[in-house]
């Protein structure tokens, strides 16, 4: 049986229905007794998990510090009759992603993990929920979770934000290895003025930590949706079509922090479904070296897609760059779009439909019209089916992601300031290896680094140990 | 050549040991005294124990080393309390976990403690002669088992065990510019037929290379214009044996030098005639003992480097000097030693050289140190690619045991890396691939506030003991000063004072701050500014206690928060390294494991999850999986 108590939110990426929060393990129902109230707004009152029934539903509130963060039904289930055979609670709370992801801070930071990727299947499996012959599957889960959960994790980390986390991991690398350089050959080397550089370094690695911590909250660290990539050759309206999918969303449209030159991107809603559209530089075969910088990085962009829309038009025939660009990208989830429709069509369905299954892609058609909103709406329909269908494979994993990246980030600032805490009480430098260690061993998790030798690397760069 | 020579079949022992330098010392000793008869080969008996590099035992982490291995039963701290000139505690300053033990050996007396040692252990038979030969038979399953070895001399010695305890000896190469002579470290013979036997048996042979610097003659050195360096009065043994009393001595010096701009000019004039610039050497040198070339080139920033001028004993006027290492053409050594302060008129006793030398890749063995495709061989030491007399002795002991242990048809044992450094050295190189010398560091250790060098007797007496290498008379005295230890600590924690004027003042005399509530003695030592000693005046009831129980006490009690945080780690390390896997798992029976981890798996094949984990290539969702199907392995033979 686990010892720990994990946590994750349950549901996808729905803005707009319910989202449910899963708290598993022996610690749920004291997890969530820190956290949600119930009686009504004006007198509210502490649970009493005690006397509740197992697979109980209840009415009430989840709280951070006597404020109500939003109106709730929790799920109380005790074990062994759940899921994952532990003690489970899930709250349904009125979703919408921002105050989904703050009532999942609050359940974490009442002690509760966050769970790993499949990690509840894994904990069902282990605990005799599921049985042998579905083990397979299990493994199955966990390992295609695992994947799309690092695709996630570079993907939504990218440019700036990265070569931050960096630059704060290299600084207190340097000072581990300082450390650890005099403390191995202690003759050769002295930590003379040592705690000053790094009390002074600590105080800047902390406040970058924070405000990539409050970055995170504001949601501009990591851009969150169903990742969608419009490819198509040059001129066949793929930044019309982009135009005329935002034109109604124009009030939520984001900046994202990453955007390149070459590709455009764009966060919208579609039925409620976060969106990120990248407008890519048109495909073909190029010899123009600048053009062909473009060209590469849509290729890029596909490789990274959740959803790849194809457009090819209508208006003049398909040709072999058609067939090029659809041919490395079969794997991926492809909607084929025939633009240009209010023009006279020299290219029908069937061609498209013909290319499609040359480059085996079995793509839905649909003709659409960018430019006067013909089949804009099925187009919609579409997207969002796909993604209640579970066609579109992508889940929890992507909210998830940001979250466990905020959680790293907040280990990191609790390990610097031990570190800080440890300098103040006059603690020997060893004992301050221990914490900044911690610290970059979180911030290397977001980058999803194994750390293993690096401290064993960098002293060796650095410093000049011999006998 | 070996095959125009007679064979004969002569005695039969139940282990071989082949080599007796420092792993092949612990690994002949262990195995006899656990009551296997036992044969201990060498290319000759002037070379038992022998230090061919530098003059002392101990240092950074590699202290801690020695005394694991004193707590398990080996020999080689008792033998460096016999044989040392100067002792010093290093990193004093700094946290109780990084305190290491060094000592300054006389050379000639640690060999010589050693073999008397040797040649008095009964079971213990020693042989100069070079082993050319593993014996071996297939086995049906594809693997082979050791049944003997064979020596240049054409004689079979049929035994059950063997441990490959080579050194640097096989293959070995001494080179100093545009000189090549091929003998092991000091002149000494080489080991030549031996490594075409390992890779004929299917072992994957590596090329390492490492280096020593001169010996000059005392006479030729002006110390007067050099730091003198002083030993610690008064001296903490290595042995948990042996008391500070019992060591009482007359301590040799050590002198501190500086290299300077004219050195690091002649070095950069010469370069093209080193061997190692040149690509002469091919084999992999080591990061952390860098040649003097190495430094001047890779640290160009550095104006000058230290150099510490060690007696080789007292029985000779050679004098090491730490920190130079080269393999310079002759006379550009004497111009380059000649250039430093104090060594004008230098005369070289000995020329600095690099050796190369054969050894295996050590991921062919266990953490049992058995070689994974043949049965009843062991390999330790500087034979799997590590350096440092204490590495080795580390390595020797564990190996002599698992050695005697097989013949004896007893499970292994291993320690992991949350128990000794010496686990943390084993799972490093069974797991981690290594393309240099691997030496033991403090920060190699994630757990080395619990692996402190005070406390090796309380991480591994008892484990010791159960093996058969502790005598009895030991282990009671040991559980005696672990319980006085208890008793203090709950004494301690049980002793309050009431926040009285008196007490108040003898606080504040003290350097501290007055108690405003009923406070114990255990809590007043968590406070920095008060010692044990100081707290006595406030402790009418305490009774004299030796002074190491003392310090186990006070370290327990102020570092107990970062204590009880890496025991919490060590227990979530524990349940990986306790989901054992089968000798014979396969791997491809196990669905969605990622193609690199399957292959990585597959050629390591990992004794636990744990050891699995710390592959590289094998990712966190790939243990996932691994555990699932592990359960589900169990589970279907339960069922069964």
């Amino acid at each position: 049986m686990s010892t720990d108590t994990i946590a994750a939110i349950a549901t996808g990426l729905s803005a707009g229905g319910i989202s449910i929060i899963r708290i598993s393990g022996p610690e749920a129902s004291s997890i969530a007794s820190g956290i949600f109230r119930v009686g009504n707004k004006e007198n509210l009152s502490m649970p009493s998990f005690e006397q509740w029934e197992s697979h109980t539903v209840h009415y009430g509130f989840v709280v951070e510090d006597d404020r109500i963060v939003d109106e709730v039904m929790l799920l109380y289930l005790k074990a062994p009759k759940t899921y994952t055979r532990e003690d489970t609670i899930e709250i349904d709370c009125h979703g919408g992603i921002v105050v989904t992801k703050r009532i999942l801070s609050l359940v974490l930071s009442h002690g509760a993990r966050l769970a790993e990727p499949g990690e509840f299947t894994k904990r069902a499996f282990l605990n005799g929920r599921i049985d042998l012959s579905q083990a397979e599957a299990v493994m199955g889960i966990i390992s295609a979770k695992n994947d799309l959960a690092l695709r996630n994790s570079v993907k939504q980390l990218r440019g700036k934000l990265r070569t931050r986390i960096l630059s704060v991991r290299e600084e207190i690398l340097n000072a581990v290895a300082e450390i650890e350089a005099a403390l191995d050959q202690p003759e050769y080397y002295t930590l003379d003025g040592f705690r000053e550089r790094l009390s002074e370094s600590l105080e800047r690695q902390s406040a970058e930590i924070r405000r990539l911590i409050r970055s995170a909250d504001d949601g501009r660290m990591m851009s969150e949706g169903i990742r969608t990539v419009i490819l198509g050759k040059p001129n066949v309206g793929k930044s019309s079509l982009l135009n005329a999918l935002l034109e109604e969303d124009r009030a939520i449209v984001t900046d994202i922090a990453g955007t390149t030159r070459d590709t455009l991107t764009e966060e919208i809603r579609v039925n409620g479904i976060s969106l990120v559209l990248v407008d890519t530089a048109g495909i073909r075969n190029t010899l123009d070296p600048v053009e062909e910088i473009g060209v590469r990085k849509a290729r890029e962009q596909a490789q990274e897609a959740d959803l790849i829309l194809f457009v090819a038009d209508a208006s003049v025939p398909l040709d072999e760059n058609d067939k090029e660009i659809l041919r490395g990208h079969t794997n991926a989830r492809v909607l084929a779009l025939l633009n240009k429709s209010d023009l006279s069509p020299v290219t029908t369905e069937e061609d498209l439909k013909n290319l499609l299954s040359a480059c085996g892609c079995d793509a839905e058609i649909l003709s659409i019209s960018a430019k006067d909103g013909a089949g804009l709406n099925e187009l919609r329909d579409k997207i969002s089916g796909m993604f209640f269908s579970g066609d579109i494979l992508t889940d929890d994993e992507v909210a998830i992601t940001a979250e466990r990246q905020k959680e790293c980030l907040y280990e990191a600032e609790a390990s610097l300031s031990h570190v800080l805490e440890a300098l103040s009480e006059d603690m020997p430098e060893d004992f301050l290896s221990i914490d900044l260690m911690g610290a970059y061993g979180a911030l290397s998790r977001i980058l999803g680094e194994e750390v293993d030798e690096d401290l064993i690397d960098r002293i060796f760069e650095t410093f000049c140990l011999g006998k | 050549m070996t095959n125009t020579i007679p064979e004969y079949t002569t005695d039969s022992y139940d282990v071989a040991i082949i080599g007796a330098g420092h792993a092949g010392c612990e690994a002949a000793l262990a195995s006899a005294r656990l009551g296997c008869e036992t044969i201990c080969f060498m290319v000759s008996t002037d070379t038992i124990a022998m230090m061919p590099c530098n003059p002392n035992i101990g240092g950074t982490s590699k202290g801690h080393l020695v005394r694991e291995v004193d707590a398990l039963g080996g020999e080689m701290g008792k033998n460096i309390d016999k044989a040392f000139i100067q002792s010093k505690m290093l990193n004093r300053s700094k946290g109780p976990a990084v305190h290491s033990l060094r000592a300054q050996a006389d050379k000639q007396r640690y060999s010589n403690c050693m073999r008397a040692v040797m040649e008095n252990t009964p079971h213990l038979t020693l042989r100069q002669a070079e082993v050319s030969e593993l014996l071996y038979e297939e086995l049906p399953d594809g693997t082979k088992r050791v049944t003997g070895v064979k020596t240049v001399s054409g004689a079979i010695y049929p035994c059950k065990a063997a441990v490959l305890c080579s050194g640097v000896y096989l293959n070995a190469r001494c080179i100093f510019g545009e000189v090549s002579t091929y003998t092991g470290p000091n002149g000494t013979p080489r080991a030549t037929h031996l490594t075409d036997s390992l890779i004929a048996a299917g072992i994957e042979m590596y090329r390492f290379k490492t280096g020593t610097p001169a010996r000059i003659d005392r006479r030729s050195i002006d110390f007067s214009v050099m730091e003198e360096q002083r030993g610690d009065e008064p001296i903490v043994p290595f042995s948990f044996t042996n008391t500070p009393e019992e060591l009482e001595r007359e301590q040799a010096l050590c002198y501190l030098a500086y290299t300077n701009e004219e050195t690091h000019r002649i070095i950069r004039a010469n370069l093209d005639r080193s061997p190692l610039f040149s690509g002469d050497i091919k084999g992999s040198g080591p990061r952390y003992c860098p040649s003097i070339e190495d430094k001047v080139v890779k640290f160009p920033e550095k104006d000058r480097h230290q150099i510490f001028i060690e007696p080789e004993g007292e029985y000779t006027n050679e004098m090491y000097l730490s920190g130079m290492s080269s393999s310079l053409p002759e006379e550009v050594q004497i111009a380059m030693y000649r250039s430093i302060r104090g060594l004008e008129h230098a005369k070289i006793v000995r020329n600095a050289y690099a050796i190369e030398y054969d050894c295996i890749n050590p991921l062919q063995l266990y953490p049992t140190l058995e070689c994974k495709k043949i049965h009843g061989f062991f390999s330790a030491g500087q034979s799997n690619g590590s350096s440092g007399y204490e590495e080795a002795a580390a390595q020797g002991i564990i190996a002599g045991i698992n050695a005697s242990r097989y013949v004896q048809g007893k499970d292994g044992i291993t320690l992991d890396r949350s128990q000794a450094y010496i686990g943390v050295l084993i799972d490093d190189l069974v797991t981690k691939e290594t393309h240099e010398p691997y030496r033991m560091m403090t920060s190699r250790a994630e757990y080395r506030l619990l692996l402190r060098q005070d406390n090796a007797d309380l991480r591994l007496t008892e484990i010791g003991h159960e093996i058969g290498l502790i005598p009895e008379e030991r282990y009671q005295k040991f559980l005696m000063k672990k319980q006085a230890i208890e008793d203090e600590l709950e004494r301690l924690s049980l002793a309050v004072l009431g926040a009285s004027r008196e007490v108040c003042e003898t606080l504040v005399g003290l350097g501290s701050s007055e108690i405003h509530t009923a406070t114990s003695l255990l809590e007043l030592l968590r406070r920095p500014e008060l010692s044990y000693e100081s707290l006595a005046p406030l402790d009418p009831e305490r009774k004299p206690l030796p002074a190491d129980v003392i310090e186990q006490v006070v370290i327990n009690i102020r570092y107990e928060g970062y204590i009880e945080r890496q025991l919490q780690q060590v227990e979530q390390f524990k349940k990986l390294e306790n989901r054992k896997i089968p000798a014979d798992f396969d791997y491809d029976a196990v669905p969605s494991l990622r193609l690199e981890a399957r292959q990585k798996l597959k050629l390591f094949r990992p004794v636990n999850v744990g050891q699995a984990s710390r592959i590289s290539g094998v990712s966190p969702a790939d243990i996932s999986v691994l555990l699932v199907f592990l359960t589900r392995v169990l589970r279907g033979e339960a069922q069964e």
